[in-house]
């Protein structure tokens, strides 16, 4: 049983990748890859106080999203939404852990409702003002599969656009040796069920027993090993490179994603 | 949509293990609610706390998982033949084709919460024992469940805080209407932890008291855990009169602010009204709607003005957290369950520890159990970064 939606926008954020037009040339391998910290623009869209607030995961999310959506000229409150992401916001879960670890467990609200692993959903429909249905999701390390499944499910059974943002941050240390996440990446796509003017590409999806594709370039794919939402970066290699291609992108231990990418 | 069938289904919460007890609870109108004695935490509240899940031992193959998330999960899952019912389903389905959503809003983290406490004095660094992926990260109920059973189909946990295990209902529906998988096991489950009593404790949102939802006098939420499941089949030609149907679902979000419903209710009533619509039922047949009630202020409040514009004050209601406490990101799926055996027995559940209800919530919410026939009902679960989901279940056979 195979899936297929069209893409009508692309949000990228990442080490060396600032957004999807200016990353295009590096993933279509015409220029070399430079790996740089992920710089998180501050979210202009959210009330004053709620920005404040914000962390990592939601600037990111937002960044991301707010692109695809921009580059697909859609109203970003019509869509509903998918979240994945292997876990919640990490600099504030260290914060929380650390004090409920010490003689003051008194931890503020803000952290609290910081800490929930839809706390980017949350800020993301303040900000937009979508009212529309957001599915949250985590799958550790298959969490981009996970994410693409869920929205491609919206989209062809509910026939509706969707945006997916599949985003992870850092965790600091102690927790970082633990869960060793280098920085901040998010990929977000736009899909709609019928292909339209502003369709960039199809894409079609089954599950495969096949193991996943890697990144012909060493730096990116130990960018898309380091990092979960960088499972989907082979998806984004096609389209730059302009080809039609079969990818098989990362999922479960026992299952990948055999993806069928034909540019529009 | 398609009706979908929960063939089996089980709820271990502090009123009991298992259906039979959850029932005879239900029935004798018997809390979980104790003064909380959980861990080392000293706030003066209640909590409903499941008896024994210390004592669970998770098998040797699976030790990277045990966690006190994980241990309630297995609890969980060994009561009422279900673990027997998902293993029959992989005979009858195959194992790549029975999709795995679970809910829960903390998954592990008291594991890395008691990691915190035996850090290494010079170092920083984290016990050698300590395992994040299994224990701690959000997904590794799902990932310690696929493996105990052989689980091999799409899995994924739906973390959207207090609306997770309903919103699960709705991610199965859609990948089995997909074709992508055949069954679906969903659930939730939330277990106590450190996190959510001292962050609740911080909102100033936990009741000293045994919570009191729909009362004048309600001050907060009491915490509790839970564990529950639903096998999801395609609903066959031939069906018990008493088997239970999901029929419709509903989902919004509030676009309003982190940690308050919108008072309006707007969201709320979207997503009701969306489970209705889907289900192709108008209000008037419900027979019973089972509330989010948390019994804050701000939830009841916006609840009550949500329900009431759509239903009036005519379908009976009740919040059951008064009995299980809210067991957060599970309250969807044990309220499921709790749903399902009141279509079965003709059982509509009395809100527990209400006084007096307050009279600004025009709602007929009932302080005693009524024993009648009960065809369908609907189950609200609302949470934290306005998520919102309501879920419309029915008995197969009309009275």
């Amino acid at each position: 049983m195979t899936l297929t939606a069209y893409i009508e926008g692309i949000g990228l954020l990442g080490p060396g990748l600032t957004d999807w037009p200016t990353s295009q040339a590096v993933l279509g391998g015409q220029q070399p890859y430079r790996s740089r910290k992920t710089v998180l623009p501050s979210p202009a869209l959210l009330p004053a106080a709620e920005r404040r607030r914000s962390g990592a995961i939601v600037k990111l999310s937002l960044a991301t999203g707010l692109e695809a959506i921009a580059a697909a000229g859609l109203d970003a409150a019509s869509l509903p939404s998918v979240f994945s992401s292997s876990s919640g916001d990490g600099e504030n879960c260290h914060a929380i852990c650390e004090m409920l670890a010490s003689d003051d467990r008194q931890i503020s609200p803000t952290r609290f409702h910081n800490s929930v692993h839809n706390a980017a959903a949350g800020y993301w429909s303040i900000a937009t003002g979508a009212m529309t249905t957001a599915s949250v999701l985590s799958a550790f390390d298959a969490s981009f599969g996970a994410g693409l499944l869920e929205a491609l499910t919206q989209v062809v059974v509910d026939d509706t656009r969707a945006v997916l943002l599949a985003c992870d941050t850092a965790y600091p240390e102690p927790l970082y040796s633990a869960r060793p996440i280098p920085d901040a990446f998010g990929i977000a796509l736009v899909l709609a069920p019928q292909r339209s003017a502003r369709a960039l590409a199809q894409i079609t999806v089954d599950l495969t027993d096949a193991g996943a594709d890697r990144l012909d370039d060493a730096a990116l794919e130990s960018l898309r090993i380091a990092i979960p939402a960088a499972r989907g970066l082979p998806l984004l290699c096609s389209i730059a490179q302009r080809q039609d291609k079969h990818l098989v992108l990362d999922y479960l231990d026992s299952s990948r994603l055999a993806a069928a990418i034909a540019l529009c | 949509m398609n009706l979908l069938w929960l063939s089996h289904f089980t709820a271990t919460s502090s009123i009991g293990r298992g259906l039979d007890q959850t029932l005879t609870a239900l029935r004798q109108r018997s809390a979980g609610l104790a003064p909380c004695a959980f861990e080392t935490v000293d706030l003066a509240t209640f909590i409903g706390e499941v008896a024994g899940v210390d004592a669970v031992q998770v098998p040797s193959r699976l030790a990277d998982y045990d966690c006190r998330n994980n241990r309630l999960a297995l609890l969980g899952l060994t009561q009422d033949g279900f673990a027997e019912a998902v293993h029959a389903a992989i005979v009858k389905y195959g194992a790549q084709r029975i999709g795995l959503f679970l809910g829960t809003s903390t998954s592990g983290i008291l594991q890395t919460e008691l990691a915190y406490r035996r850090r290494d004095p010079a170092s920083g660094a984290l016990p050698a024992d300590y395992i994040y992926g299994t224990t701690h990260n959000t997904f590794s109920v799902a990932d310690f469940t696929r493996h105990y059973f052989g689980l091999t189909g799409p899995a994924v946990v739906v973390s959207s805080a207090c609306s997770s295990s309903a919103k699960v209902f709705a991610s199965a529906r859609r990948m089995m209407a997909a074709g992508l998988i055949d069954a679906a096991v969903v659930g939730g489950v939330d277990s106590l932890c450190l996190t959510t009593l001292y962050g609740f404790n911080s909102l100033g949102l936990i009741s000293e008291q045994a919570c009191r939802p729909f009362d004048t006098q309600r001050n907060g939420i009491s915490i509790g855990e839970a564990a529950a499941f639903a096998l999801l089949e395609n609903t066959p030609e031939h069906l018990d009169a008493d088997a239970v149907l999901l029929l419709g679902i509903g989902e919004s979000s509030d676009a309003y602010h982190m940690s308050s419903p919108r008072p309006d209710g707007l969201g709320a009533r979207m997503a009701m009204q969306d489970a209705l619509q889907m289900a192709g039922l108008r209000a008037s047949e419900i027979d019973y709607i089972n509330l989010h009630g948390t019994a804050t202020q701000s939830n009841d409040a916006a609840e009550g003005k949500a329900v009431h514009s759509i239903f009036g004050s005519g379908t009976p209601c009740s919040s059951t957290k008064g009995a299980t406490g809210h067991t957060l990101g599970a309250a969807g799926g044990v309220e499921a369950v709790i749903c399902a055996l009141g279509l079965q027995h003709g059982l509509l559940p009395a809100g527990l520890n209400t006084r007096q209800l307050d009279p600004t919530l025009a709602l007929d919410y009932i302080l005693e159990n009524r024993a009648r026939s009960v065809t369908r009902v609907l189950s609200n679960s609302f949470g934290f970064g306005g998520t919102n989901c309501s879920l419309v279940f029915g008995r197969a056979g009309k009275p």
